[in-house]
């Protein structure tokens, strides 16, 4: 098999392992947050209010890893260096 | 539709759509936008704030406006536990300019320029700078410095690297976000142009939001915690002073 194609199918596999990967443990991480989040408002109602704000400051910071995950499997299917570099060499 | 998506679906970033240049001088999609919610918010402000009346009826911008900013000076309130006064221009302002160019996605056509990594990384840079200034103005250069060897001297390269890392989370969650956002729909009306766009487009709306509530909340939370741990040490000194003149009185 060429670069080329060897570059494109290592890509999109790695992307998809990436996303899929990487949502994991930020889904799980978030469904605990917000359970845990959900029993103290019910405990506690009048301090529903900071809890709201905590959980979704909590919740931005652990679903940035998600985030990350997904920029970085985006950056490889549209905006890949490694197969710019192939195309534009093969170009000149 | 194509019409209407200035960028295709294989651009990431606004960065690459260049409107007009001129030798090293480019004017790209970001700039452009960034300089329309620019002015939009300056006139909307000018707008409202033109005729201010304390009467009994208030125009609706007037109420409008009020009501944001008693909104943000509460929040920063209670977060800094403190007058949100010197925070609410440098916060308020990431929060109106953040929340205004994505709210204006429903507008078709429009490209965010928050869903740039310049923009975004000029905005968390913004914070990295506003920290310290924020810091040294409330405490003094050397007590704000003394923060980085707290709690021993070997923490100081992890305080530093701390700092560096929280302000890169702060641009590429915004802008991983928006991308998201406006990748998908971009995605979503090749494969399926009826509906389905519109609720991922009404989703992003909420996400856009909360990002832009959420940056805010960030750079007052490291703002506060910048500003604030002094105010506890002055209060445990007052406190053990004020317990020591009772033992010698």
């Amino acid at each position: 098999m060429d670069n080329l194609g060897l570059i494109g199918m290592i890509s999109v596999a790695t992307a998809g392992i990436t996303i899929g990967i990487g949502s994991i443990g930020p889904a799980l991480g978030e469904g605990r947050a917000v359970a845990q989040a959900l029993a103290a408002m019910a405990q506690q109602p009048d301090e529903a209010n900071t809890i709201t704000r905590t959980l979704f400051v909590g919740l931005a910071m652990v679903e940035s890893t998600a985030i990350y995950c997904f920029v970085v499997s985006m950056i490889l299917l549209f905006a890949n260096p490694f197969w710019d570099y192939v195309v534009q060499k093969a170009g000149s | 539709m194509e019409s209407l998506d200035l960028m295709g679906i294989k651009d990431i970033s606004p960065d690459a759509l260049i409107f007009w240049h001129w030798q090293w001088v480019k004017i790209n999609a970001t700039i452009v936008f960034t300089w329309i919610t620019m002015f939009l918010l300056t006139l909307g402000a000018w707008l409202a704030t033109r005729r201010l009346q304390s009467g009994r009826e208030l125009s609706r911008w007037q109420n409008f406006l009020e009501v944001v900013v008693q909104t943000m000076r509460s929040q920063i309130r209670d977060i800094a536990h403190g007058d949100p006064a010197p925070f609410l221009p440098f916060v308020g302002s990431l929060f109106l300019f953040i929340a205004l160019s994505n709210l204006l996605t429903i507008i078709p056509g429009w490209v965010p320029p928050t869903g740039s990594l310049s923009t975004t990384a000029a905005l968390a840079l913004c914070v990295l700078v506003g920290v310290p200034v924020y810091g040294i103005q409330s405490r003094g250069v050397k007590n704000y410095l003394g923060l980085y060897v707290k709690p021993s001297f070997i923490m100081l390269p992890m305080n530093i690297l701390g700092e560096l890392s929280r302000t890169l989370a702060l641009a590429v969650r915004l802008f991983g976000n928006i991308m998201s956002g406006t990748k998908i729909a971009a995605i979503l009306l090749a494969i399926t142009p009826i509906i389905f766009p519109v609720v991922m487009q009404a989703l992003g709306l909420l996400t856009g939001m909360i990002q832009a509530y959420i940056f805010a909340v960030l750079a007052m939370v490291y703002i506060a915690s910048a500003v604030r741990i002094q105010k506890q040490y002055e209060q445990k000194a007052q406190e053990e002073a004020l317990a020591k003149g009772d033992d010698n009185g």
